[in-house]
């Protein structure tokens, strides 16, 4: 461990170890005041960005914070580091990287700030994030471009796709449909039509796969289906020969964690493979879809390192470090999603979720946000205007999107279709090319490729109602 | 006239909405209508009234009188207790989930030998005890002849983990936490019941059974979670042990009830 200092106001502030820089340095939230590592006071905390700017970004690549001969995810990311992409910020400091990165977003050169993806390690760009603020997270963010494909094309510039998630508290076929249907006569579902099973069965899951697949067949829609079920279980859906577009898998930034989800890379591998196999795509062949969330570790009691607890966020980024060796084509963080001892109110969750996005996209991700609140945390629709709206202009890939606000099955509020509409409109941005062409076909664009406001005897409402009669 | 004109139109005009037919086949928010790319006026104030009534009753403080009364009112003679967690407000019970499942420092308990002891804790919900805790009270006391039951133990700023030290305090072969459960949108009185078989610090979740969404007339009703309940704790206490070894009953807690 090297001890570090510095004096601040005449104050000398001494920081153990990098663990202890990088989590002093955070911005508050209440996960790390939980685990206990948080900044004791303003100052620290300044002190230790202070510190934490200092540190040459090779540091990382020395100095792990999780161990080595521990934790997969520590030898994942440090056995696929890239030197040769990290070479163009290999000298610099944390603070100096923060000033090249917000030059060459100012310059536009997105090849430069995207080329260096495989040459960051999940606790560089952690650190970077850490002595950013909100806007500085916004502007990096925009000048990144991480485009995947599977049926749709996700992560163009001007474009804002969404997950439409149409879930059910019993899985009831036609009570699905009717969400679904909702979502695309609202213009939502590009990213893909993505459902939580209540059920988390074999049985259950090739059902809800049959269904999605039939409402995309049936109106030849350019998307893709996701039932968020365990990866086990989606490995037998395949076996058993059901259309599945997309594994899907929780995933945390350690072994310890990924254990607690009940998954391990070798698995997830397996069924990337398996899901390769099938050749379900027209424009891409990224099969794999990962959510994430700020606390998940330490909700599992997964989060030590070398020299104790590490902070939530710097767990959070190297969760990316795991999703992105799968070439996934989807990856969002559930940011207000797991309560207020992670991330207490608004505040919080705003600067989690635009961490989230530009840490993720940085290291090479697709990256949407889940943009949503639970009633225990202190955030309301006020907040998610403001984080919706911020991510649009940091170029987010995408966000989900359920009927309302209100997923009827999770007990949670994310984004309404609506939303999605405002924030297109507002930002200028546009859906994934393929599912725009769809919706004009569908005749649900005005002039503009706006999304139209349909009557019930509107051709296109005419034949989406009538799949929902039974 | 404009399509959004015309819309509502055909949803006023008699024989039938045309949306009807996704608006009936969901609990879901759909078919909502939109002014502009926005939720027109009403629809956006139904939702914030939704979101209103769970907030609140986050955060509203148990009023023990108003438990006891209803306790009274029920025709439960059980003596009642007070304690507190080591969370001082909401604030920090909200924040500091690991201070919810301790009591404070001063708490003293009458000790003895029970069979079981009953935990009213204000949770997530506060007022879904007040609602619901003195009818589900009345309901199992009846179906349990025989059994010596500790005084009852209102619980401040608690988490469904603070029966533990309770239970064990009083004595008690078994402890049931009746909770108040994360408010959801439309359900913002939910109480849930978690049964834990020799309670001691230190007890997994995986050692719990749940009963959930106890919530007249729009959930499961007293006698029924009552029936639940009792039969589960005949089971428990023929096994000596609660949680996953009781078969057919949920085990898992909700999000953020722990």
């Amino acid at each position: 461990m090297t001890v570090r200092r510095t004096t601040l106001g005449g104050h000398t502030h001494e920081f153990r170890s990098l663990t202890d820089v990088l989590a002093k340095a955070t911005p508050a939230r209440s996960g790390d005041v939980l685990a206990g590592v948080a900044a004791e006071s303003q100052a620290q905390r300044v002190a230790a960005q202070h510190v934490l700017a200092d540190v040459p970004l090779a540091t990382f690549l020395t100095e792990p914070v999780v161990g080595y001969d521990e934790d997969d995810v520590t030898r994942l990311i440090l056995d696929t580091h890239d030197p040769a992409a990290f070479t163009p910020v290999a000298s610099l400091t944390v603070g100096e990287f923060r000033d090249w990165l917000l030059a060459r977003a100012a310059e536009r050169d997105e090849a430069a700030i995207s080329g260096l993806a495989r040459g960051l390690t999940p606790e560089m760009v952690a650190a970077v994030s850490k002595v950013m603020r909100n806007a500085d997270l916004v502007a990096v963010a925009r000048r990144t471009r991480v485009v995947t494909g599977l049926r749709s094309t996700l992560g163009l510039p001007g474009r804002l796709a969404s997950r439409l998630q149409p879930n059910h508290p019993t899985d009831d076929a036609v009570g699905v449909t009717a969400s679904i249907l909702d979502g695309l006569l609202h213009g939502s579902g590009d990213a893909v039509i993505g459902i939580n099973p209540a059920t988390d069965s074999p049985a259950q899951t090739i059902a809800l796969l049959e269904l999605v697949d039939a409402v995309i067949s049936r109106y030849e829609i350019p998307t893709q289906s996701c039932v968020l079920a365990h990866v086990t279980t989606t490995l037998r859906a395949m076996e058993a020969g059901a259309p599945v577009d997309l594994v899907f898998a929780s995933v945390a930034g350690t072994q310890a964690g990924n254990r607690g989800f009940g998954i391990t890379l070798d698995q997830l591998t397996e069924a990337r493979a398996g899901a390769l196999e099938l050749g379900r795509g027209t424009v891409g062949s990224n099969v794999t879809y990962f959510e994430t969330g700020q606390g998940s570790a330490l909700s599992a009691d997964a989060h030590h390192g070398v020299d104790g607890p590490v902070d939530q966020q710097t767990l959070e980024c190297r969760a990316y470090g795991v999703a992105r060796h799968f070439d996934p084509l989807l990856v969002n963080t559930v940011v207000g999603f797991i309560g207020p001892e992670y991330l207490y109110d608004g505040k919080q969750v705003i600067r989690a979720g635009l961490e989230d996005h530009f840490c993720g996209k940085l290291l090479g991700l697709p990256m949407g946000v889940d943009v949503c609140y639970t009633n225990h945390t202190d955030v309301d629709g006020d907040d998610t205007d403001v984080l919706t709206l911020l991510l649009g202009a940091a170029g987010c890939a995408f966000v989900i999107a359920v009927p309302g606000s209100d997923d009827v099955m999770l007990h949670y509020q994310s984004l309404s279709f609506t939303d999605v509409l405002t924030a297109r409109s507002v930002l200028d941005l546009r859906p994934a090319p393929e599912f725009e062409a769809w919706l004009a076909m569908m005749d649900l664009l005005d002039d503009d490729g706006h999304v139209r406001e349909l009557t019930p005897e509107a051709p296109a409402a005419r034949a989406l109602l009538a799949a929902a009669r039974p | 006239m404009t399509d959004r004109d015309g819309a509502e139109m055909a949803i006023s005009a008699p024989g039938g909405d045309p949306w009807a037919v996704l608006r009936d086949a969901t609990r879901a928010r759909v078919a909502l209508g939109r002014a502009g790319d926005g939720l027109p006026t009403s629809r956006e104030l139904e939702f914030r009234a939704a979101h209103a009534a769970a907030r609140d009753a986050v955060h509203t403080a148990l009023d023990a009188d108003r438990v006891r009364t209803a306790l009274t009112g029920a025709g439960v003679g059980l003596d009642v207790l007070e304690v507190h967690s080591q969370a001082p407000d909401r604030a920090t019970y909200l924040q500091r989930p690991d201070l919810g499942r301790r009591l404070a420092p001063d708490t003293e308990l009458p000790g003895g030998a029970y069979d079981l002891a009953l935990v009213l804790a204000d949770g997530l919900s506060p007022r879904a005890v007040h609602e619901h805790a003195a009818g589900t009270v009345a309901a199992v006391l009846d179906r349990l002849p025989g059994w010596s039951v500790a005084p009852l133990v209102l619980a401040h700023q608690a988490r469904v983990a603070l029966g533990d030290p309770v239970g064990e305090a009083l004595g008690a072969g078994i402890v049931v936490v009746l909770v108040g459960e994360r408010p959801g949108l439309s359900s913002a009185d939910s109480l849930g019941l978690y049964l834990t078989h020799g309670p001691r610090p230190g007890r997994a979740d995986s050692e719990r059974n749940c009963i959930s969404n106890v919530r007249p007339p729009h959930g499961l009703g007293y006698a029924q979670a009552a029936d639940t309940l009792a039969a589960l704790l005949q089971a428990s206490r023929q096994l000596g042990a609660s949680g996953v070894v009781l078969k057919d009953e949920g085990t898992s807690l909700p999000p953020g009830a722990g």
